[in-house]
C-alpha cells in the first residue's frame, strides 16, 4: 500500500482518529495529551502539504472511499451511474486546505499554556481536532451530500467550542446563536442537494455539474445554497452572530473558526463556478429586455459585489464604535470578507479575461492574508486577556513596558490587516484594487477608503492599549508565555515571508486555485471521463 | 394532483418551521421550529426516493419489477441522526441559559447579568 495514494483519506481519518484517542490518553498525562495533540495536528498538515505539492504537480487527485479509484472512474467513464463517495481535490481545494490545517495547528500550540487553568480540556482538544476534520472534509470532498454531513460536524464542534465557558451566559448564547444559523444554513443546503438529487440522480458535485440544465428548481437551489453558505461566512445582512462567536470563543478557538468561516466561503465558491459554472461561461442569457441581454454571471456579479460593499462599510464602521478588543477585531474580520468577495464578485463580471484573472488572484490571495491577518490579532488579543483578563479599550493602557514581543505582533498584525506596504495584506489588497479599479473606480475608491479607515481603528486601538501612560493596576503583568509568542510568531514569520515574496505565493499556490475557479471543466472532466 | 401531496405538506412543513425559528420568542420554540424544517426537508427525501409499487431495497428475494433506490432513505437516516445531535446541543445550551438568564425570552438573553 502507497501512503501517497491514499492522502485525501487519511487527511480526514487521521484527526478523527486523534480526536477520539484525545480523552483516552488524557487519562494516562495531560502534557502527553498536550504533544499528541500538536503531532497530530502537525501531521495533518504534512499531509495536506503532501496532497497540495501532488495536486500543484501532477493536477486533479480524485479518491474513490471503498473501491479502487481507476476502475471506478472507468466505470464512470463507460456510463455507469456514480453511487460511492468520492474526494476531488483541484487547486482551489489545496489552497483551502492549506489554511485550514495551518491555523489549527498553530491554535493548538498556543492553547498549551493559554488553556493550562481550564478543566474539561480533552473535551476541548477533541472538539478542535473534530473541527479540523469537517472543514478539511468540506474542502477536500467532491460529493454534495459529504459537504453536507462534513458541514453538519464542523458546525456542531464549533458551536460546542464558542459555548466552551459554560460558566459565561453569553458565551453560551453566542454558541446557542451559532448552532441555530447553521442548522437552518445546512438543511438548506440538505433541500438544494435533494433538489440535485430529484432532477439528476446524482450526488457528485462534477456529475450534476455536467449535467445542469438550469431549470426552475435549479434556481431555488442556487439561491438556498449562496444564502445559507453566504450566512456561515458571515456577508453583512447576515452576520449578527459573527461578533458574538469570535467575540465570545476564546482566542485560541477563534483562530480555528477562521478557517471554519473560510470553509463556508470555499462553498460559496464552487458552487458558483463549478457546480453552475458552465452557465456562467457560456449559458445562454437568462433575459432579453430590448437590446440588453443579461447573464448569469452580471446578475450574480452585481449581487455579490453590492453584499460585499455594504459588508466592507458596516463591517468597518461597526469597528471603529466597539470598545471591546475581540468585538472589535471580529468585526474587521467581517470588513476582511467583504474585500474577498468585491474581488471574486468583480472578476465574475469579466470572466475570462486578464482583469478578471488577476481580480480572482487578489482574491484568492486575500483569503489566505485574511486568515494570517485576523488570526494573529485574534491571537495578540488572547495573549493581553491572558496578562491582564481584561479586554475592554477604555481599561487597558501602557502594556508596550511589560509586553514587548506582544506589541511588536500586534504591529504586524496591525499593518498587514489594513495593507500597509512590506507585509501580505498589501500585497493582496494591491490586486484586488488595481483588478477591480478597471471593472469600475468607484468600487476601488469605497475599498481604499475603508482601507484607510481600518488603519485609523487600530492605530487608534494600538495608542490605547500598548502606548500611553503607566497604569498601576497593570504593573505587575507579564509577557505571555512561551508556547503562546511561538504560536504568535509562526504567524507573525508566515505573514513577513509572504510580504516579501507576494510573487512566490502567487505563482507557486494562488495560480492554481484561480485556474480552477475559471475553469470548471477540468474539475468536470477529471470525474467523466477517467481523470485525464 | 394525489401525488404532489407529500410535496404540499414539505413546503408547508418548511414555511411553519422559518416562522417558527423568526418570530417565536421562546428559545424551545425556536428549537422545534428547526426540527419542523428537519422534518420538511426529510420527507422531501424519502418522497424523492419513492416509486409507486416498488419493493423495498432490502429485500433479498425480490419478486421482480422495479425497486426503489436506497440512496435517498440512506441520506434520510443520516440526516436524521445528525438532527439529534443538533437537537441535544441546542437542548444543552438551553438548559446552560436558561441556568444564567432565568429566562427564555430571546430578547433578554445574552446581556450583562452573569
Amino acid at each position: 500500500m502507497n501512503i501517497m495514494n491514499h492522502l485525501p483519506a487519511l487527511i480526514i481519518a487521521i484527526p478523527l482518529l486523534g480526536a477520539f484517542l484525545t480523552p483516552l490518553i488524557s487519562k494516562i498525562n495531560d502534557r502527553l495529551r498536550n504533544i499528541f495533540v500538536i503531532l497530530i495536528a502537525g501531521l495533518t498538515c504534512l499531509l495536506v502539504f503532501l496532497l497540495a505539492n501532488q495536486v500543484f504537480t501532477e493536477g486533479i487527485q480524485t479518491y474513490v472511499f471503498g473501491a479502487n479509484t481507476k476502475e471506478t472512474l472507468n466505470a464512470i467513464s463507460s456510463g455507469t451511474p456514480l453511487v460511492r463517495i468520492l474526494f476531488e481535490v483541484d487547486g482551489l481545494s489545496a489552497f483551502m486546505a492549506i489554511i485550514g490545517c495551518l491555523l489549527p495547528l498553530v491554535a493548538v500550540i498556543y492553547s498549551w499554556a493559554f488553556m493550562k487553568d481550564h478543566t474539561g480540556l480533552d473535551k476541548y482538544y477533541t472538539l478542535i481536532l473534530l473541527m479540523t476534520a469537517g472543514m478539511l472534509g468540506m474542502m477536500l470532498t467532491g460529493d454534495m451530500f459529504n459537504f453536507f454531513v462534513f458541514l453538519e460536524i464542523t458546525s456542531i464542534s464549533s458551536a460546542a467550542l464558542i459555548a466552551f465557558y459554560t460558566d459565561k451566559g453569553k458565551a453560551v448564547a453566542a454558541g446557542f446563536k451559532y448552532i441555530v444559523i447553521s442548522s437552518i444554513g445546512a438543511l438548506f443546503v440538505l433541500l438544494a442537494v435533494a433538489l440535485f438529487y430529484g432532477q439528476y440522480d446524482a450526488l457528485n458535485i462534477a456529475v450534476i455539474a455536467n449535467s445542469m440544465q438550469y431549470s426552475f428548481l435549479d434556481k431555488v437551489a442556487l439561491v438556498l445554497l449562496i444564502a445559507a453558505l453566504g450566512m456561515k461566512s458571515g456577508l453583512v445582512p447576515m452576520h449578527m452572530w459573527l461578533p458574538d462567536a469570535y467575540g465570545r470563543a476564546t482566542a485560541s478557538v477563534t483562530l480555528a473558526l477562521i478557517p471554519t468561516t473560510l470553509a463556508s466561503l470555499y462553498g460559496v465558491l464552487r458552487v458558483s463556478f463549478t457546480l453552475y459554472g458552465n452557465n456562467l461561461i457560456t449559458g445562454n442569457p437568462l433575459k432579453q429586455i430590448g437590446q440588453i441581454e443579461i447573464h448569469l454571471n452580471i446578475l450574480l456579479a452585481i449581487f455579490l459585489v453590492s453584499l460585499a460593499l455594504i459588508t466592507i462599510v458596516v463591517g468597518v464602521l461597526m469597528a471603529l464604535k466597539q470598545t471591546d478588543l475581540k468585538r472589535m477585531i471580529a468585526y474587521a474580520a467581517i470588513a476582511e470578507i467583504g474585500y474577498m468577495l468585491l474581488a471574486i464578485g468583480a472578476a465574475l463580471s469579466v470572466l475570462k479575461t486578464e482583469v478578471g484573472n488577476m481580480a480572482l488572484k487578489g482574491g484568492m490571495f486575500h483569503i489566505m492574508n485574511d486568515a494570517l491577518d485576523v488570526g494573529l490579532l485574534f491571537l495578540v488579543a488572547g495573549a493581553i486577556y491572558y496578562a491582564t483578563k481584561e479586554t475592554s479599550l477604555n481599561k487597558l493602557g501602557g502594556l508596550a513596558r511589560n509586553m514587548k514581543y506582544t506589541t511588536v505582533f500586534f504591529l504586524i498584525g496591525l499593518l498587514a490587516v489594513s495593507g500597509i506596504p512590506p507585509m501580505n495584506g498589501f500585497a493582496s489588497k494591491l490586486l484586488i484594487y488595481e483588478s477591480v479599479y478597471q471593472v469600475n473606480p468607484i468600487l476601488s475608491i469605497v475599498a481604499i477608503l475603508c482601507s484607510i479607515l481600518m488603519l485609523a481603528v487600530f492605530v487608534k486601538v494600538f495608542h490605547s492599549i500598548f502606548l500611553g501612560p503607566k497604569q498601576s493596576s497593570f504593573e505587575k503583568v507579564k509577557e505571555a508565555p512561551k508556547s503562546m509568542l511561538i504560536g504568535m510568531a509562526i504567524i507573525a514569520g508566515i505573514i513577513i515571508f509572504f510580504g516579501l515574496f507576494p510573487q512566490v505565493i502567487v505563482n507557486n499556490i494562488v495560480t492554481p486555485a484561480v485556474d480552477a475557479l475559471s475553469n470548471p471543466g477540468t474539475y468536470i472532466n477529471a470525474i467523466l471521463t477517467g481523470g485525464v | 394532483m394525489i401525488y404532489n401531496i407529500p410535496y404540499f405538506a414539505v413546503i408547508g412543513l418548511i414555511i411553519i418551521g422559518l416562522y417558527a425559528v423568526l418570530f417565536k420568542r421562546n428559545l424551545i420554540k425556536m428549537v422545534i421550529g428547526i426540527t419542523l424544517i428537519e422534518s420538511g426537508v426529510n420527507l422531501f427525501l424519502i418522497t424523492l426516493g419513492y416509486r409507486e409499487g416498488s419493493t423495498a431495497p432490502i429485500y433479498t428475494l425480490s419478486p421482480g419489477g422495479i425497486m426503489s433506490m436506497p440512496v435517498p432513505q440512506a441520506l434520510t437516516l443520516t440526516s436524521i441522526v445528525i438532527g439529534v445531535a443538533v437537537l441535544a446541543l441546542m437542548l444543552s445550551f438551553i438548559i446552560h441559559i436558561y441556568r444564567h438568564y432565568k429566562t427564555l425570552d430571546v430578547g433578554k438573553i445574552g446581556g450583562d447579568e452573569e
